[in-house]
């Protein structure tokens, strides 16, 4: 067991490596692609010809997009992602002053949504048809209809502008105590819930009512295993490779795909320092920014891939 | 309403600020009534008007207290180097860190900051007196070497000013005595102390390449700035202007999203947002404890018709689309009031050199008609390109477009994206809109905008008259003359060239009724973003 994993781990770490190169050059061109550089964005209709190139000198963009390419994968390999060319200061300096923010709100959404999931898709497949069911399959399907920026923006009227239970701007930067930190998070992590715990949930649901229909589930049932046995003991571990999968993909998603929440509840987090970086044309930032979500991406895969080796005794003993 | 505002109503923000100016010199009653009859105004009349006047100044400002703030935009390139200040979240922390030479007041005039006086025989070579006993953050006294630096440093394409083109008439920057500055221009301007008075050109300390700290004259110091997130300023103790500044402590943070700006400001977050929508204006002024500020300035959106190619080669068409707009139906529908009626030239009534005498040019779809007939346009679609980055100008098109039908014009509003429209679609297509900020002077908005050799001379208008009264009024330092030669190029704009402006538009800022001071300086919201230093909490 332990050889397979370890050949699946070196596996996936050269696959991984080969993604985030390939990866780098495709961002890296269509930056390229984008019209405007860095040069003309930042001096916008004031432009002239002669500021425009000593600024593209200042910022080294006149050397060609190849060599420029090089020098940040060579200053990445060394651990050194460069300069912002829009800011000067450090690439990595930017990116650590907002992950951290990202990260916690993240792990907030996660502690919260994955549970919660995780117990009504299982209570869902168990007692599929009865009303338990039908209210939260249909009320999974509701909530995750709405877009984010509705459920926030009522949110933020509900809570904030009509009650002021809750602050409406969530500014990671001012929190001293745990009720200051449930006050702030309340509503972005309740948005964020509201689009991965819908997912997360009817995958669970999917994959266990799948497993129930098995010829082995019968067997199980002949033998006189109590329903509550049946499913957790039986089915779920079959049932765990798609159930981590699709966790998995809700987590990547909190980290790089939350603009909406960042931006409605100003909340200082990554993706939005991404957006910026596009918007600027900064190349390093970008490029950074984007191999982070994508190593991010690739160990979130591999690790569901790893909890279903180690969940599934028919994998586990092969 | 708070008496600023009621005096404004009265007055006019030229006059109001005089009057309270006035006032802060020491003048009595008798004096304002004096002025306000000397400037024509029947005698009781200006006795209300100095009443208001009076009692405006009897706001007396309360010392201490935290406000935070919202501008619109925040991103990484936010910075404090004033020659890459490119927003209004940049001019608003410049003016919390920084003093100019100058500072422009309700009328864009310039007034006395740095410079106590600045002088001039010829409008070439100007002399500014330094203030004295004014100090930078770090202790050190402010010196002419410090002006010459944030001066001279526009020049060098190195340092990729935004102020570039406006600092290549300076010729040279000389300290000419303990605390004197000597420029002198390459061509006389006599708005040199409007120019030196915008934000870009703000002093900093001799020497400076990093701008993190945020060192400067100004009303506060810099506590903590972080591009893209916020920026937090303390006051400055030993600020050179008596008393001031009054509050103890702001947060400035930018959020782009309107709706999450407004919002943040009813749940009582933020006490003072810029950029509201006129469809917001309504809720925030419904809700107890909240208002609006407004200040009407010189921004427009105007419909250009290229006079080289296209239908507006033909003078008659030019006229036609400027008679058919239903400029009162725009003002009162798109912008929901929070505008002004324009007249086809781009100098607005807050405006010390705005030509009132010219008469406003009506709707009036028979002339559009008579003039559409002389221009021989037919029945042939005329596209109109419009996006939303031009603010109101799919609304704008859309009324056009309405008009336009009923006298049998067949206009085709084209939508294109903000994305990209400065450099693909503004002063590209044939008939399209645009969109132009307030300018300090009229000399920087009739330069960059209607000389024949203008960059962004939208329409191709050449008229030789235009621009030697244009040099000429630059040149002229008696303020008599210089408004007669700006109310001929604005009687010429209206007349000739291809440009039609049908409003002025305001900006909209909300904040808390306890924060008191705001008065509206034309060069946007926020108090022309210099609101820092004079704005106090209500106990």
């Amino acid at each position: 067991m332990n050889l397979l994993i370890l050949r699946l781990l070196a596996g996936r770490i050269a696959l991984a490596l080969v993604s985030l190169l390939v990866v780098s050059a495709v961002v890296f061109s269509i930056t390229a692609v984008l019209p405007g550089d860095a040069a003309e964005a930042q001096l916008g209709q004031e432009a002239t010809a002669e500021s425009l190139a000593a600024l593209r000198e200042q910022m080294g963009l006149n050397v060609p997009a190849p060599v420029r390419y090089w020098q940040w994968l060579s200053g990445l390999l060394t651990g050194q992602p460069g300069m912002s060319i829009v800011s000067g200061t450090p690439v990595a300096d930017m990116i650590a002053s907002r992950l951290p923010n990202s990260l916690l709100l993240a792990g907030v959404t996660a502690a919260i949504s994955v549970p919660l999931a995780l117990a009504l898709g299982i209570g869902s497949a168990m007692w599929r048809g009865s009303w338990f069911d039908r209210m939260a399959s249909s009320g999974a399907v509701a909530v995750v209809s709405v877009p984010e920026f509705l459920v926030a923006t009522l949110a933020v009227l509900i809570f904030a502008v009509q009650l002021r239970w809750l602050p409406a701007l969530s500014s990671a930067s001012s929190i001293d105590s745990v009720g200051q930190m449930l006050r702030v998070f309340a509503m972005p992590v309740l948005t964020l819930c509201c689009v991965t715990v819908a997912q997360m949930m009817r995958m669970t649901r999917a994959a266990v009512v799948d497993q129930l229909k098995a010829p082995y589930i019968e067997m199980v049932q002949l033998k006189g295993a109590s329903p509550t046995r049946m499913v957790l003991a039986h089915a779920l571990p079959n049932a765990i490779g798609p159930i981590a999968n699709a966790v998995a993909l809700s987590l990547s998603y909190l980290l790089g795909g939350v603009i909406i929440v960042e931006s409605i509840f100003h909340y200082p987090g990554i993706a939005s320092l991404m957006v910026d970086g596009v918007a600027q044309r900064d190349m390093p930032l970008v490029q950074t920014c984007a191999m982070l979500f994508c190593a991010v991406y690739l160990l979130l895969v591999t690790l569901a891939d790893l909890c279903s080796i180690v969940a599934n005794p028919r994998l586990r003993h092969r | 309403m708070n008496g600023h505002s009621k005096l404004q109503d009265m007055v006019g923000p030229q006059d109001s600020v005089e009057l309270l100016g006035a006032l802060q010199r020491g003048a009595t009653r008798r004096d304002l009534l004096a002025m306000l009859a000397g400037g024509g105004m029947q005698l009781t009349l200006a006795a209300g008007v100095a009443g208001t006047a009076l009692s405006a100044h009897a706001q007396t400002p309360r010392r201490g207290g935290r406000i935070r703030v919202a501008g619109a935009t925040a991103g990484i390139s936010d910075t404090l180097d004033p020659a890459k200040m490119a927003n209004q979240t940049d001019y608003s922390r410049g003016n919390m860190l920084y003093n100019g030479l100058t500072a422009l007041d309700g009328s864009l005039t310039p007034q006395p900051a740095l410079a106590e006086s600045f002088t001039t025989k010829d409008a070439r070579t100007w002399v500014f007196k330094l203030r004295k006993g004014v100090a930078f953050h770090d202790g050190k006294a402010l010196r002419p070497a410090d002006v010459v630096f944030s001066l001279l440093r526009h020049k060098d394409a190195a340092t990729a000013s935004k102020a570039k083109a406006l600092a290549d008439q300076i010729d040279s920057v000389k300290a000419s005595g303990d605390n004197e500055v000597t420029v002198t221009l390459v061509q006389p301007n006599a708005d040199l102390p409007v120019i030196l008075g915008t934000f870009n050109f703000l002093i900093v300390k001799e020497g400076t390449t990093d701008f993190s700290t945020g060192i400067g004259t100004g009303p506060f110091k810099l506590k903590e700035f972080k591009p893209g997130v916020r920026s937090i300023v303390v006051r400055n103790d030993a600020y050179w202007k008596p008393g001031q500044p009054y509050l103890d402590e702001i947060e400035f943070v930018g959020i782009s999203d309107e709706g999450a700006r407004v919002n943040a400001l009813l749940s009582g977050d933020l006490d003072l947002v810029a950029a509201v929508n006129p469809r917001s204006v309504e809720r925030v002024r419904t809700t107890p404890g909240y208002a609006i500020f407004s200040t009407q300035s010189g921004q427009y959106s105007d419909l250009i018709m290229r006079k080289d190619m296209g239908p507006g080669a033909n003078p008659d068409f030019a006229l036609a689309m400027k008679y058919l707009f239903d400029r009162e139906l725009m003002r009162k529908s798109i912008a929901l009031g929070h505008a002004v009626v324009a007249n086809d030239h781009p100098i607005d009534p807050t405006n010390r050199f705005f030509f009132a005498g010219l008469p406003k040019r009506p709707h009036d779809p028979e002339k559009a008609k008579f003039h559409l007939a002389k221009a021989k346009v037919g029945s042939a679609r005329i596209p109109v390109v419009t996006s939303p980055a031009a603010t109101y100008s799919v609304e704008m098109a859309l009324v056009l477009q309405q008009s336009a039908q009923r006298i049998g014009l067949n206009l085709d509003v084209k939508r294109m994206p903000a994305d990209g429209y400065w450099s693909n679609h503004w002063l590209n297509s044939p008939v399209g809109f645009g969109n132009v900020n307030p300018r300090p002077s009229a000399d920087t908005l009739l330069t960059q905008f209607f000389k024949s050799d203008a960059n962004w001379n939208g329409s191709r208008w050449k008229n030789d008259t235009f621009d030697q009264l244009l040099l000429a009024a630059r040149a002229e330092t008696d303020p008599a003359k210089r408004k007669q030669m700006y109310a001929d190029m604005q009687v010429l704009i209206h007349q000739e060239a291809g440009v039609g402006i049908p409003m002025f538009l305001a900006s909209i800022d909300g904040h808390t009724t306890k924060l008191k001071g705001l008065r509206p300086i034309p060069l946007g919201g926020l108090m022309g973003y210099a609101f820092a230093e004079n704005v106090w909490l209500e106990a």
